[in-house]
């Protein structure tokens, strides 16, 4: 059942995160398996959020290698696309740290979401999530020239992605919103709001940094139900930072526990529940219990 | 980059003062008249709004009386004589008493005593909108008329003040009848035809001041399509640019130097022109593509006396501050304006005069302008305009979603650069000479007052700003004071309306009905 091992679409390893003197992130090595729902927790200031930051390319980790593979077999080409240089191998494998953000969002097909929401907020709903279709839209208005042109294949793009943006709309019921104004919506709908738009960039890869943060239990329930949707019938990777376990639990086939920095565990949603060294992390304990779990673990 | 990722969202860092005194007002407002409208007939209503018209129509003609109907001039034996114009007073007179009248019946609907209303008038509610526009006429109109010590322009400009006052309020009187008609294209249309229409109207209305009517309208088209171009890059990119002018100089010194070197007529360097102004704003837009806010601002000033500076020192390539005279003028056709029997007053058999190429320059720019405004206007809603806006809003949401952000930025740069390019060849084309001294970073700023004045985003708030900004202008009595006048209405204008004249935003696309974005939302643009 461990698909993160044997299938994985992203391999972290060895990853280290320096600012200065601060070690953010020390030799941290996980894998996120296809097709799953990984959650990536630990207490606060654990690193979780750096994580993400180098994944997206919005940090250049200080160490380590993020590979991304779009197919199955990618993997295997690893060392030799590692030794070219290159962060692109057959299109189907991209080393995420030799990449700026936006060509692992458009090439590697990852999206990802914001802990304080990034919304364009004079902008509408709709426009929100016609940026997200951004580099295809601009393929067909032939880099704006066919547009101003109003061609025929623009015309057909546009409509696409109008069509594309309402399906989502109305996954995250908020097409009675659409040409509202996004700062206009309520906390809980601009989360989804941004689940959708990152959906519309049309990922392989969803990463979502606490997406459950800030809703009352009905949405929580609501986001569980999307969730599930995006990685059942889009076959969707998700990764989500998140600190409510009452989601957290529900939904990941695969968690990862970090603690200052460094993986304290990783397996089932089962195996990390009972496991000592998390109880240990999050609840507290003496000093001699924490020495006991540790030496047990 | 580290920092920007942590940072809060810049949204909160929106000034709120001005918001809080409009919402202040609108809350002191709320509960006042019009209450009294369920005991009140519509006869009593008209008998009111009737009584309070005439009363400012009486003090309209107490005000302007003795300032618009006597007049000094120089009498005989060096004494001063009394010139009485009656005749404009009682327009004056009438105009404030129909603006009144219309005033009381379509838009406040009730009688408010006439000293109460201008406090409220500067407020964002949905009944009060219309008449921020109309007191912007009103202060165009009132402007104008003082401006008639000076020029005969002032009637023109009364008349324009009072078809736009009465296209304002007649809109809303028409909309309520038929509410389906497609009101902006016809208020575009009839902006138009007048545009076009213009030079024939001035022959009808000012025969003796067509010259300088046609003056000012191709110095206002050009101040327009520099607005429009610059709100590209600050109104939709937020990239506050303070350097504007080096892109005009290079579109003017592009057509000087190619025509001058290379005898290149004025169609053949146009395109020239906007495609170096554009390659500049490239090369500008590459270092500074890091920067946001102030530190852009500051760049982009340097840029633009950085340009100024060359020109002005590197004297035997462009003539240094002596300048460049001797620039061509364009033809028509091929056909010279001028005396000979090839020229165009010989070919269609009318008699020679200057004003046959004022009256052509005046159609080339109303042309590039109305170019610039439609792709400026179609960009908007295309995939770059969009990316444009998202930028102004939210720079690393825009990279989380794939779009490359210097390109988009470079775009915006380019693209506005281009317009400058084209107007900068216009203006050494109208001039026939030019030096650096017409480029100085004050034409920058005037640029950006136009822009900021009308509305960030807005190209019908530019128009406004730009005949509002030349009326000053042309305040001969009022000379040395007109920059300040302009600073005074930056002021109100930043406390009443932060966000320009015309400051509502309509969404590129929809799903449903059309709905516009107030005022207060859209970000100011950070980089």
């Amino acid at each position: 059942m461990s698909r993160w091992l044997t299938d994985p679409i992203l391999t972290v390893e060895h990853l280290t995160m320096r600012f200065g003197g601060l070690v953010a992130i020390n030799d941290l090595s996980f894998a996120v398996g296809r097709g799953d729902i990984t959650a990536l927790i630990g207490p606060n200031g654990a690193g979780k959020t750096t994580v993400f930051n180098c994944m997206t390319g919005f940090y250049k980790p200080s160490e380590g290698r993020i590979a991304l593979g779009h197919a199955p077999d990618a993997f295997a080409t690893l060392a030799a696309a590692t030794a070219t240089g290159r962060a692109e191998a057959k299109g189907s494998l991209f080393l995420l740290e030799r990449m700026p953000e936006f060509e692992i969002a458009r090439l590697g097909k990852v999206a990802r979401t914001f802990q304080n929401i990034r919304l364009f907020g004079g902008m509408t709903v709709l426009e929100n999530l016609m940026v997200a279709q951004h580099n295809k839209l601009m393929l067909a208005s032939a880099y704006t020239v066919g547009g101003l042109l109003g061609l025929s294949a623009y015309r057909k793009g546009h409509d696409d992605a109008v069509e594309r943006a309402r399906y989502w709309l109305e996954q995250v019921h908020l097409v009675e919103r659409a040409d509202d104004h996004a700062s206009d919506l309520p906390y809980g709908a601009q989360r989804r709001l941004e689940i959708a738009r990152a959906m519309c960039t049309e990922p392989l890869l969803l990463c979502l940094d606490e997406p459950a943060a800030g809703l009352n239990p009905r949405e929580s329930a609501e986001l569980n139900q999307l969730l599930r949707f995006i990685r059942d019938k889009h076959g969707i990777s998700v990764l989500l930072i998140e600190h409510d376990m009452g989601v957290v639990m529900e939904i990941s086939d695969h968690i990862v526990v970090l603690d200052y920095g460094e993986k304290i565990s990783d397996g089932s949603a089962e195996f990390v529940r009972n496991d000592p060294r998390v109880i240990a992390a999050y609840l507290g304990v003496e000093d001699e219990a924490e020495v006991a779990a540790v030496e047990s673990a | 980059m580290a920092a920007e990722v942590t940072e809060q969202p810049t949204a909160e860092f929106r000034p709120e003062g001005a918001e809080i005194l409009d919402e202040q007002r609108a809350a002191a407002m709320a509960g006042e008249p019009p209450f009294a409208e369920t005991t009140r007939t519509v006869g009593d209503r008209l008998i009111t709004s009737l009584k309070d018209s005439v009363i400012a129509a009486v003090i309209g003609l107490v005000l302007f009386g003795p300032l618009v109907g006597l007049e000094t001039v120089p009498g005989s034996e060096s004494r001063l004589a009394v010139n009485q114009r009656w005749g404009v007073v009682a327009i004056i007179v009438a105009v404030v008493f129909a603006g009144r009248l219309a005033l009381n019946l379509l838009v406040w609907h009730t009688d408010y005593p006439i000293t109460a209303s201008f406090g409220r008038i500067f407020s964002r509610t949905e009944r009060m909108h219309q008449a921020d526009w109309i007191i912007v006429w009103v202060v165009a109109a009132i402007l104008a008329v003082l401006n008639y010590y000076a020029t005969e322009l002032a009637e023109l400009m009364v008349i324009v003040a009072t078809i736009a006052f009465v296209v304002v309020v007649g809109r809303k009187v028409f909309a309520a009848y038929i509410p389906d008609l497609p009101y902006s294209q016809i208020f575009g249309g009839l902006f138009l035809l007048f545009a076009i229409a213009l030079p024939l109207i001035a022959y009808g209305l000012l025969p003796d001041q067509l010259r300088y009517v046609m003056d000012q309208a191709v110095v206002m088209l050009a101040y327009i399509m520099l607005g429009w171009g610059l709100n590209i890059v600050v109104g939709y990119a937020g990239l506050l640019d303070l350097g504007y002018v080096a892109f005009y100089a290079v579109g003017a010194y592009s057509f000087a130097l190619i025509s001058h070197y290379f005898g290149l007529s004025f169609w053949v360097c146009l395109p020239l022109a906007g495609i170096l102004s554009a390659t500049w704003g490239l090369i500008l837009g590459f270092p500074v593509l890091r920067l946001r806010g102030d530190y852009l601002a500051i760049v982009t000033i340097a840029f633009g006396e950085i340009v100024r500076l060359i020109l002005l020192n590197w004297a035997d390539f462009t003539g240094g501050p002596a300048g460049i005279g001797h620039i061509p003028q364009p033809s028509f056709f091929g056909l010279p304006f001028d005396r000979s029997e090839h020229g165009v007053a010989a070919f269609f058999g009318v008699p020679f005069s200057p004003i046959l190429r004022i009256i052509w320059l005046y159609y080339i720019i109303l042309v590039l302008a109305l170019i610039t405004g439609t792709i400026s206007s179609r960009l908007r809603r295309l995939p770059i305009g969009r990316a444009w806006e998202a930028l102004r809003e939210d720079e690393i949401a825009c990279r989380s979603l794939g779009i490359n952000t210097r390109n988009t930025k470079l775009t915006a740069f380019a693209c506005g650069a281009m317009f400058a390019g084209f107007a900068g060849s216009f203006f050494a084309t109208r001039q026939g000479f030019i030096s650096p001294e017409s480029f100085n970073s004050g034409e920058s700023f005037l640029i950006l007052a136009v822009v900021v004045l009308g509305g960030l985003g807005s190209q019908l708030g530019i128009v406004i700003s730009v005949i509002f900004i030349n009326a000053v202008s042309e305040l001969r009595q009022f000379h040395e004071y007109r920059v300040l006048i302009v600073g005074l209405a930056l002021v109100l204008i930043m406390v009443w309306r932060p966000r320009g004249l015309i400051s509502t935003r309509f969404p590129s696309v929809q799903l449903r009905d059309r709905k516009k974005v107030p005022a207060a939302v859209p970000a100011e643009g950070h980089g």
